[in-house]
Formats: structure tokens, sequence, C-alpha cells
């Protein structure tokens, strides 16, 4: 798409058609993944940009907006520039939707926004419900959906708005996408054109798009993942670290990923010790210089931040073998085992 | 590595030098925070977004794994938030002690023994070497007189002093830039760093004010008398931690002759000021004492004793008290402006015999 097929999406000339006809194929594929009309899809730069896009574009001046304690800072911090309601969770990190339906003021709450999948724990938001409630009280929901496409089924119709991230399901970074149903009223952010039929005006990111719909069509030829590997996962370190647990192992959580608490030792050495043998994971949240935040998802479910701090997150590709995660799971438990020798009583 | 010139050309040395390392960044204070004491922004200081992307510059030059760790939680607890009682009760506090000792020289080390790694490098300047014959770890002055920098480090003990390594101490500063251009250190012509990471511009009393605004605490009554050495009002002020032993500047008070800050008391708000020559004292008690060369004196000995960064060693007999961590210092010549809270060092030629803080 970079050398060979650079038009303008816009333009006239074929070199343009050829590039449009890539673009509205990839639309058609990420739609049928998202179970949705093409039209209803909007090329964005990101999850970031998806969910700034769904919130600005809906509520308007005087309106009020209600989330979530646990959803991603790309839908706190646009939420928290309006007049908001944050809905706290408990320990399961589900949203409760009877907690949303006391939230919402009916007649000025425009917008519901509700992750589908939380990205650190991996559980899953009861959607259905949620947008029942939410829409019997005449407000629309936005579900930023980042970390659920490519892991479970989604139905993006089951919202009014749905955020999709490109580097979420192998395509590159810098390219996103928002579901937006048709009849929904969508303020525009950027002015200056008119692609993406006036809700998105800007050059497409062809190159980009193409690729997020070739990863929605190997997701949608490949199926979804299954559990086992995270299984196996869990069940080695629990096995070999008996001071670790799993957060939110009863609630329902998508198939890859795992967070995991080591009690009394700090994650961020973990981290460290693990990256330095070649394994990634995370812990809390990377601030801007890129040291660690305890979790403000952990936290919100009620752990102390000390407790915050010593939680792992750990997520699984569609190409990891057993043998790589048994490789980790040995890691793990050296670096817990290790770190857990030498911490001082003040933890 | 702080993004500086320095601890950059330690990893670069160590690189060299085939050692196996990674480097790390301490992440200490939030620079957003207290924005109005920082009109321009956050830029250009410690811990600053731009000193971490040098850091991390050299780093990637280097091909060595690197992060950022993130220490802002107990440096608040324990640097600046001690740094302000201290000011509060009347006393001129050394945070980069502090940090040094609960920071750099603890909860680093933690972290660097939680990866595997045997030692902690920096580029501060002091020299560490085992003594044999006292089975101690002993530290020196670095060779760089102007830069050393063991008045802060009197700290260290024992255990820390065995995992430190100081590249740097047997160095010039001009040599280590020298070197740092030699190795291909990006940065080696960036400026030194001078003033307090934490406290912009070096104004301590405004960022006392503006932490306790962002913390909701309303400060201790701010103003009250400043006096003369008989008791006679002078003048009034605006909070004792504005004030620091020794300072002239900034009491807005007319005099025939110089008048000096001699002491600040906090219990009654008052700020004593007095003539140069009430500056001078010959005697003061050091408590926390940490002996580093040598073990716990049992006896009077003799040392010279620097009662701040900038003083030149002054020759003193240091004698023992019946509490191991506290001992007196009895100078030959009076000394201007012995100021409590500030670290006395107590040297036996380079060595650093030990250090505290006087009370």
């Amino acid at each position: 798409m970079l050398t060979g097929q650079f038009g303008n999406a816009s333009s006239i000339h074929h070199f343009g058609q050829t590039a449009k006809q890539k673009l509205e194929s990839a639309r058609r594929d990420l739609a049928a993944l998202l179970q949705c009309h093409p039209t209803e899809i909007v090329w964005t730069s990101g999850g970031t940009e998806s969910n700034n896009l769904a919130i600005f574009g809906i509520v308007g001046e005087g309106q009020h907006v209600v989330t979530t304690a646990i959803e991603h800072p790309a839908v706190l911090e646009p939420c928290s520039r309006l007049d908001v309601t944050v809905v706290p969770v408990g320990a399961s990190c589900i949203v409760d939707p009877d907690d949303v339906r006391k939230a919402i003021r009916p007649g000025k709450t425009a917008l519901v926004s509700v992750m589908h999948v939380n990205n650190e724990t991996g559980v899953i938001q009861p959607l259905d419900e949620i947008a029942k409630v939410a829409h019997a009280a005449g407000a629309l929901l936005h579900v930023d959906g980042v970390q659920a496409v490519g892991k479970i089924a989604v139905d993006a119709t089951v919202a009014d708005l749905y955020s999709v991230s490109g580097h979420k399901l192998y395509a590159p970074k810098g390219i996103g996408a928002l579901y937006v149903r048709k009849g929904v009223k969508l303020q525009p952010r950027t002015f200056g054109g008119h692609q993406e039929r006036d809700r998105r005006p800007g050059t497409e990111n062809v190159a980009g798009a193409v690729a997020l719909g070739r990863a929605a069509r190997m997701i949608f030829d490949q199926g979804l993942p299954s559990p086992e590997l995270r299984d196996r996962l869990e069940r080695g370190v629990l096995e070999r670290v008996p001071f670790a647990s799993v957060n939110c192992a009863g609630s329902p959580r998508v198939p890859n990923t795992s967070n995991i608490r080591f009690e009394g030792i700090e994650g961020e050495p973990m981290v460290i010790a693990l990256d330095l043998k070649g394994f990634a994971v995370s812990s809390g949240a990377a601030c801007s210089s890129g040291a660690v935040e305890p979790s403000h998802v952990l936290t919100a479910m009620g752990l102390s931040k000390e407790d915050a701090r010593s939680c792992l997150r750990i997520s699984l590709g569609r190409s990891n073998t057993e043998a790589q995660v048994d490789a980790l799971i040995e890691a793990t438990a050296q670096a817990a085992h290790h770190l857990h020798r030498l911490a001082p009583v003040h933890v | 590595m702080s993004g500086g010139v320095d601890s950059s050309t330690v990893a670069a040395m160590l690189h060299r030098d085939g050692k196996n390392i990674v480097g790390m960044t301490m992440q200490l204070w939030n620079q957003r925070r207290l924005p109005e004491l920082v009109p321009d922004g956050p830029t250009g200081r410690c811990c600053s977004l731009d000193d971490v992307y040098d850091a991390r510059y050299v780093a990637e030059k280097l091909g060595i794994p690197y992060y950022v760790v993130n220490f802002e939680k107990r440096f608040e607890q324990q640097v600046v938030k001690p740094f302000i009682d201290e000011y509060l009760a009347g006393r001129t506090p050394i945070p980069c002690t502090l940090c040094n000792n609960h920071i750099k020289f603890d909860q680093f080390l933690e972290m660097a023994a939680g990866v595997h790694a045997d030692y902690v490098a920096t580029g501060h300047y002091a020299q560490i070497d085992y003594h044999e014959a006292s089975g101690r770890y002993r530290m020196k002055r670095a060779v760089d007189s102007a830069k050393d920098q063991t008045y802060f480090l009197f700290g260290l003990t024992q255990q820390q002093l065995s995992r430190t390594l100081f590249p740097l101490g047997g160095m010039t500063k001009p040599q280590v830039r020298e070197l740092a251009r030699e190795l291909n250190v990006p940065i080696y012509s960036k400026p030194d760093s001078q003033e307090i990471c934490f406290v912009p511009n070096g104004d301590y009393a405004a960022f006392i004010d503006s932490y306790f605004k962002e913390q909701g605490i309303t400060p201790p009554q701010a103003t009250g008398e400043i006096v003369s050495e008989q008791g006679t009002v002078l003048g009034e002020h605006s909070g004792v931690h504005h004030y620091t032993v020794g300072q002239r500047k900034g009491l807005g008070i007319a005099a025939k002759e110089p008048l000096y800050v001699i002491a600040t008391e906090p219990a009654t708000q008052r700020v004593i000021v007095g003539s140069g020559d009430s500056l001078l004292r010959t005697n003061m008690a050091v408590k926390d004492v940490n002996w580093i060369s040598v073990a716990p004196i049992t006896a009077p000995v003799r040392a010279t004793v620097r009662i701040r960064n900038k003083h030149l060693p002054a020759p003193a007999t240091v004698m023992p008290t019946s509490d191991p961590a506290r001992v007196e210092v009895r100078f030959d010549e009076p000394q201007r402006a012995i100021t409590p809270g500030q670290g006395a060092v107590m040297y036996d030629g380079d060595v650093v015999l030990g250090g505290g803080w006087i009370d």
C-alpha cells in the first residue's frame, strides 16, 4: 500500500480510486468482525481518538455523561472535562448495571461510556444489561472495545458507539476505528473535509486501515483464542508461588489476560527482572517518563496502593506456545521467590 | 542515570569495560505538581521528561537495557516531608543527604538486588576502598575537591558501601567531560545541575508554601517577630521557614551594621538577628552519627570537621558522649554560622571518619 497503491482515497484519478477500493474493502472486513454495516465504521488514529470522538461528539453543552472507575484514561480524561458521574466497581471488577441506572439523570445524561473488557484484569462487562439501562433513560451507550476485539465475540450493535484500536489486534499502531450506529448524530472533532461521511474529516490512513482490515479478516478466519494457555500459566504460577493469587479469577474474563498478585513484593522489579530475561509483562500504568504508577483500576476495585503495586499483568498472544508459557512460569516463580526473600518488612 | 554527564559517563565507562549493566533512572518527584512554581513548565529540571529523554538516549547509544523506576512515594515521605518539617522546626535541612540515605543507597539498592545486580554504580564524586586491617569499607574525598560529594554521603553504612561503586571518584570534572566525549556520550556538554532537584530556582520557602496549599494544610502560624539578641523587636517576618542561620539578605531591617540571622525559634515564632560576630561558635553537638571508616570512637579524636558543603573542614576535637550515636565537637577556632539541621562530616585528611546532623 505504501509503495504501489499510494493514491489519496479522495482523488478522482485511478490511483485514488484503487486506494478507495482498498479502504472500503478493509471497512467491510472490519464491519464483518464487529457484526455491523460498513457505513457505520469511521476510521480514526486509534483507540484514544475513537473514545474522544465518541464522547465529545455526543455529549453537548449542559449534558451529562456516566462512566466507570475502571475505564482507560482515554475515556476517563475526556469525561473529566464534562459533567460526569463515575460509577464505582467492587473486587469483581464488574460494573453493576443498577449502579449505572442510578447514576443516569434522565433527560440530562446524553451518554453512558463503559468498556467491554477491562484492560488490566481482562474482566468482561455486562453490556446487554447496561445498554438496556442506558436506552431506557434515553441515553446513548458508548463502549470502549479496545481490549475485546480479537479476544471474544463482538457485536458492536449492542452499543451506539464502539471503539477499536488496531494494534490490539495485530494491526500497526496509528490506526483505529469507531463504530457509529446508523442514525446517531455525531459531531466531528476535526474540520476541513468530508471524509468518513463528515464524521472524521482528514485524509484517511489508507495503509493503516488496510492493515486493520487484514487483521480483522485474520481473526474472522482463525477464530478466537482459547483460555488453555492462560489457565496453564495461572495454574503453574499458583502451584509454584504460594503467596500468589489471581485477581478477578471468578469473573468472566477474556482468554488471554491474567492479573496476578504477589503478596508482599513489588511488581516493578518483577517486571524488570522478567524483561531482562525476555518476558514482556507489566505492572500498573506507565506514566509519561516510563515509571510505573499504581493501577487506578486495581485501586478502584478496593486494593490498597501497596497491594496494587504487587500485581503483575500478563497478556498472551496468538503465537505463544506451551513451552514459552512454561518458561514464563519458571522465570516468574524465580523472580517472585527472589524478591520475597529480599522483601523488607515495610511492604 | 539522571540524564546528566556524570552518571552517563559512568554507564559508558562500565560498558567500555565489558560489565553487564542495566541503566535505571529514579523518578522521584512529579514535576507536574505545584505548577505555580514553574510558570514556564517543568522542563530542564531533575526528574523532568527532558532528563529521562537524555538518559534513555545514552542507554540506547550504549545498547544497554534501561528502565525508569518510580520512587515518588518514598521520596515524598522520606525526603520532602522531613525537609519541610526541619524548616518549620527552625533548622536548615539537606535533602540530598536524606535522599542518599533513604532512596539512592537504600530503596535503589533493594531494586538492584531485586533484579540480581551485584553493584550499584553512580556518578557521585567520592572514593570507596576496602581497608584490610580494619575490615571496613572506607570513604575518601574525591580527587576533584571542587566536586567532592562526601559531605552528602556520610550516612552510608558498611553494607551499602560494599555494594556501591563510584567510578568518578578518581577523576576531575574536566577529565570526566573529556572521557564522555571520547566514549561518544551524546550529552557530554550538558551543563551541571545545581539546585535541590525538586525545588525550582532554589526557592524552598515558596516550595513549602505551595506544598501546603496542594495538601490543603494550613501552615503553622506564619508571621512573627524579628528580634535582636537583646530581645528588642526590630520587625516582622512571614514565617520562620523563610530564614536560615547566617542569612543576611531579605531581613528588611535598616541597621548601622549588617545584620544576620543568628537563630530561629519556632516555639515563639521569633527570628533572632545580630552582628556577624554573633554567628561565631566553637562547640556543637552532632546527633545520629554514622561511622564509616572507623569504628565508633570511645575516646576524643582529632579531626577536621565540615559543617556545610562549601565549608573548609576545620580542625577540631571530637568527643564521644554516653550516647554512641552522639558526639560533641570543639573547634580549635570559632566557626561562623553553625546551622542546626545541616550535616557535620568528620575527616582524617581525605578519609571520611563519619558524620551526623548538627543538633
